[in-house]
């Protein structure tokens, strides 16, 4: 299991429109040096607030936004460095599931021809085998063979979603970058999707990065998951671990939120108090230390290293350093 | 996009489903924009069949005959060079159409290049594009028709590229605004990562997002493309007598407004009833065109 995809130092800022000319410019620093791999086969989970930046990072790593600065690397070669050409052939090993299955599928095309587009446009198949092709890829999704010919209004919230994720299947890519891909969901059909999801990564070998806000979400379906805050990485461990022994307070205060269905089970619910800093003024230092219930003198003052300190456990906390 | 994917053998669950099929079921339950359109197709049939529907040749006069109100001979009168009235008004669809269509076609085809571009790309190019489409807003468009008549000529062709240009603006910014706020939807996200290009994405994904609002805006611009032809007919820079065009009718005619007034009124209303059903059957068009007002 070698690494498929590294993200190294992965930075994005978004220029701040100024309302006047008097006014300085900033920028929204979305993504802010964010380091991770994710190896052959596994899931990657990513979590994080509303606006941290963990879709942002799924965009940049298909380079559908260019970054400020940093490097993707899908099997040691740079997305950002490609041409035209070359990042069109890698395209069609890595593709993207949506949040949104009502705004991800073209209204005035068909079922049929939406999952036929990737398919014609890298000339994989044509004529009778094109349309053998949508079939089956309908069939791996769930869905029957004559629901090519609707529309996709035609179709609920957890159907819609089969068919972004068919459209994700059709070039059989190797990574898929699911943005949220049942945030949008009820309830009842996300554990469905997430099961989908689950079998095709059997049945076809893929690699995931999973973006969710839903810790027990990303739970069901990760190996490893790293969670973000304010466009950093602060902790990234397998999974076991991460739910077992979080180190960074942040992803403590996040798991001590998680329900347990379970009214006698005691717990320690850390609250944290105030809101996430502005992204455009992040706070110097940690970036967490406004919030932070162990924040320190140097917490304010230096920017912890993102490092490892147990096999395979990441976090970036001066705290956790000087245990 | 309005092809039927075909279901292999054994697989049909469903009724076939035919978009084309679909759109027009809607469509005939609009029942004005039904009539509209029948009214539509008449105008086409008669400006296609001129030559055997008239009755009368459209130039031939007959001073004897001039200013007769409507008679059995002469349904809708004559005017004053003694020409049947009906058989002029035929001849003038041929006119009408003509401009009104060809006029839209050149402004749309313009103003979707003109409006993509600026919506796709943003930036300088949209400043650029929009900008100019502004100074052209800022004139009267008949103002600014007049305009380009009196340096390109007087004539019908002169007409059409008058009419043409200075409706350009309006379907420019009605694309840009409409592509601004489509390409920001997921699909056109995910248009790219299955690797699209920019011309794939703007034909096949923003574009026909776009089409409700213009299919409106065109069957609304065919008859102001119509009425402007008039109004440049009826100001003497259009179609030149002795051509049967509406407005030119008009404008020759308003001169016996008092003594024979059938000269103004058959053109009036055959300019009117055209614009409406134009007006009529774009808002039918747009309801049944649109597929999430599907039940």
């Amino acid at each position: 299991m070698g690494k498929l995809l590294e993200v190294q130092n992965l930075t994005k800022y978004f220029p701040v429109k100024s309302s006047g000319p008097a006014q300085k410019r900033g920028s929204v620093k979305a993504v802010d040096g964010v380091y991770f791999f994710i190896n052959e086969g596994e899931t990657l989970g990513l979590v994080g607030e509303s606006g941290c930046g963990k879709s942002t990072t799924g965009r940049l790593i298909l380079r559908l936004l260019e970054p400020t600065a940093g490097k993707v690397l899908f099997e040691g070669r740079d997305v950002f460095g490609l041409g035209r050409k070359e990042l069109r052939a890698l395209r069609k090993d890595m593709q993207m599931i949506f949040q949104d299955p009502y705004a991800s599928l073209n209204p005035r095309m068909t079922v049929g021809d939406i999952i036929a587009e990737p398919l014609k446009i890298y000339r994989a198949a044509s004529g009778a085998d094109l349309q053998e092709r949508v079939q089956k890829l309908l069939g791996y999704v769930g869905l029957a063979s004559y629901h090519a010919r609707r529309y996709p209004h035609e179709f609920s919230g957890g159907q819609r979603q089969r068919i972004g994720i068919a459209r994700a299947l059709a070039l059989n890519p190797r990574l898929i970058i699911c943005d949220e891909p049942v945030s949008a969901l009820d309830v009842s059909i996300q554990s469905q999707v997430l099961n989908l999801l689950k079998e095709l990564q059997q049945e076809f070998g893929l690699t995931y990065l999973f973006i969710a806000h839903g810790l027990n979400v990303v739970k069901h379906v990760s190996s490893r998951v790293g969670v973000m805050y304010l466009g950093k990485l602060v902790e990234l461990a397998d999974v076991d671990d991460l739910y077992g022994k979080p180190l960074h307070p942040y992803t403590r205060a996040l798991l001590s939120a998680v329900p347990v269905p379970d009214p006698r089970a005691k717990k320690e619910r850390i609250i944290l108090t105030g809101d996430v800093p502005s992204p455009v003024n992040p706070p110097p230092g940690c970036r967490f230390h406004t919030r932070c219930y162990l924040c320190g003198d140097i917490c304010r003052e230096k920017d912890p290293v993102f490092m490892e300190v147990g096999k395979n456990h990441f976090v970036a906390c001066h705290m956790v350093e000087q245990e | 996009m309005s092809d039927t994917v075909t279901s292999p053998a054994g697989a049909g669950a469903g009724v076939q489903y035919s978009p084309a099929a679909d759109f027009w079921k809607r469509l005939k339950k609009n029942k004005l924009a039904m009539v509209s359109l029948a009214f539509l197709l008449l105008l086409v049939f008669l400006a296609l069949f001129a030559g055997m529907v008239a009755p009368y040749d459209p130039y031939e006069g007959n001073m004897p005959m001039s200013l007769k109100g409507p008679s059995a001979d002469h349904l809708l009168g004559t005017d004053e060079l003694g020409r049947d009235i009906l058989s002029r008004i035929i001849y003038g669809t041929q006119i009408s159409l003509r401009v009104g269509i060809i006029a839209v076609s050149i402004a749309l085809m313009a103003g979707m290049f003109f409006g993509s571009v600026a919506g796709y790309y943003g930036g300088r190019i949209d400043n650029l594009i929009m900008r100019f489409m502004d100074i052209m807003l800022a004139f009267p468009s008949l103002l600014l028709a007049i305009a380009f008549m009196m340096v390109l000529g007087k004539g019908i062709e002169n007409a059409i590229i008058a009419i043409a240009i200075v409706s350009v603006p309006e379907y420019a910014r009605i694309v840009r605004g409409s592509v601004l706020s489509v390409k920001e939807n997921e699909y056109v996200q995910a248009a790219r990562t299955i690797g699209c290009n920019d011309g794939q994405i703007i034909f096949r994904h923003i574009l026909p997002n776009v089409m409700a609002p213009l299919i409106v805006r065109s069957t609304l611009g065919i008859s102001a493309a119509i009425l402007e032809t008039a109004a440049l007919g009826f100001l003497g820079l259009g179609v030149q007598p002795p051509y049967a065009e509406w407005g030119t009718m008009l404008g020759s005619g308003r001169g016996y407004l008092f003594n024979a007034p059938h000269l103004v009124t058959f053109p009036g209303i055959a300019i009117t009833l055209t614009v409406m059903a134009f007006n009529l059957f774009g808002d039918g068009l747009r309801d049944a065109l649109d597929p999430r007002l599907r039940r």
